[in-house]
């Protein structure tokens, strides 16, 4: 797994890490956010979705396989080469300790795709779409062009491409689960993917607000390139993504619908590099079943502003069971 | 009607905050500071912290604003800030708050917001001022 001729890049210099002397308070709140929200793929009863994946026919089960190898490989290159090319650019040590969690956990992702190939089908057909995910050319692509800028010498645009597959890259493969779960089918599966989609949250927050504080220590034209340079990267795997999704949803009829999905998250992307959404709210109208399966109190009519005022009931009033809220 | 609001160091409810055509007060960042005493009615912006129902959601700088009696009672409704990733959870400390205060969770949006959030807050803001205008 080495290549030869590249030097192996690590932090210069390492003291002891003093938690109690934090620099910038983000770094121990996505800590303590990241070790609550730990997990592993064995506390999610998969089994029981033995029985839904029976009634799925071989083409809606080749697309689930396939778009799962897709996610395994985006989750192993953040764990492996993604998140920990990023340690060595740390402005803080408890930076780079948060960067060890996150390239763990894409660890503990990318195995849980396995746990549920293992726990629904045959090794044969787990063999076949990992075979899969290496010979579709999109997909490689993708892999190709963020690897590119992880072994480049830029840490901002590593930063930059970091976040751009956290956040809007993985999006072509969530909405899969998020659509059987719609349909009441993998309800299991779907529940681990939520775990995965909530980690992949803090992550993209993370390395955009690291960003925005990267941004700070340079001029103003080294940030209007960097702007450029992001929506350009934007634009290029936008254009791949758009071949990716068509490779793998045509089949299904699905990939108008995945494509609002993707707008979407490119927006929510940007947004975390603190950049102003890109794509217009023509074409960001997420089918409701997903974003419901997404998040179930998601819809407008929860709203106040958007709902009719009048529908609008007051919850009932309850005990929070929030500590420290007193009065 | 004038909008109160928490931003952590990330500045995503700030930048929201300032692109409204209504007035708005930013919460001070550290709990040490001086406590803000409100004395008009006005909507609150909330993000929600914490990830799952056992931490606190609700910023502790809100916390310590609600905590004056008077600050409670000119609350018109809550905004929430949030992250559609977080499920269950999706602006989480505003529906506390809400609760907590018998008032309506009056929006919700994502991150920066978009410029339909925007919008949508500005109009709803005002025509919420002009209820208030009839109600008094």
């Amino acid at each position: 797994m080495t290549v030869s001729g590249e030097k192996l890049k690590l932090v210069s210099h390492v003291d002891a890490i003093n938690w109690n002397r934090v620099q910038d308070d983000v770094d121990s709140d996505v800590w303590d956010r990241l070790t609550a929200n730990f997990w592993l793929p064995e506390k999610v009863p998969l089994s029981n979705d033995v029985q839904s994946w029976a009634t799925l026919t071989q083409e809606e089960r080749t697309l689930t396989m396939r778009v799962f190898t897709g996610l395994t490989l985006l989750d192993t290159i953040q764990g492996t080469v993604g998140a920990v090319s990023l340690i060595p650019d740390s402005l803080t040590p408890h930076e780079e300790a948060v960067y060890t969690n996150i390239a763990f956990m894409e660890s503990v992702h990318a195995k849980s795709y396995s746990s549920i190939f293992s726990t629904l089908t045959s090794t044969r057909e787990i063999d076949d779409a990992f075979r899969w995910s290496t010979e579709n050319q999109n997909l490689q692509r993708k892999a190709e062009i963020i690897l590119k800028y992880y072994r480049g010498d830029e840490p901002l645009k590593r930063k930059v491409a970091s976040t751009l597959l956290e956040s809007f890259l993985f999006y072509s493969g969530f909405y899969l689960p998020m659509y059987w779960s719609s349909h009441a089918k993998l309800t299991n599966t779907a529940d681990l993917i939520r775990l995965i989609i909530r980690d992949e949250a803090v992550h993209g927050y993370y390395i955009g607000y690291k960003y925005q504080r990267g941004l700070e220590r340079v001029d103003e034209a080294k940030r209007e390139e960097l702007k450029d340079y992001t929506f350009n990267l934007m634009f290029e795997l936008y254009e791949n993504e758009v071949q990716y999704t068509h490779d793998l949803y045509d089949s299904v009829g699905l990939s108008e619908d995945v494509k609002k999905f993707l707008h979407y998250n490119a927006n929510k992307a940007l947004m975390n590099l603190g950049y102003e959404a890109m794509f217009p709210a023509t074409v960001t109208d997420v089918n409701p079943a997903i974003l419901a399966a997404l998040s179930p109190n998601a819809d407008e009519n929860h709203d106040f502003f958007s709902g009719s005022g009048s529908s609008y009931v007051i919850g009932k009033a309850v005990n929070t069971e929030d500590e420290d809220w007193d009065f | 009607m004038l909008v109160v609001y928490y931003s952590s160091s990330s500045e995503y409810t700030h930048r929201f905050a300032q692109k409204l055509s209504h007035p708005s007060m930013r919460l001070p960042l550290l709990t040490r500071d001086a406590a803000v005493e409100v004395d008009e009615p006005y909507a609150l912006i909330t993000p929600t912290y914490g990830a799952g129902p056992n931490r606190g959601s609700v910023p502790k700088q809100i916390k310590k604003f609600l905590s004056i009696e008077g600050n409670r009672e000119l609350l018109r409704g809550v905004i929430g800030a949030g992250n559609t990733n977080f499920g269950e959870n999706y602006c989480r400390a505003a529906h506390l708050v809400a609760r907590k205060c018998d008032v309506p969770v009056l929006y919700r949006f994502e991150l920066l917001g978009t410029p339909e959030d925007v919008a949508n807050v500005n109009n709803g803001l005002e025509s919420l001022c002009q209820r208030q205008q009839y109600a008094t």
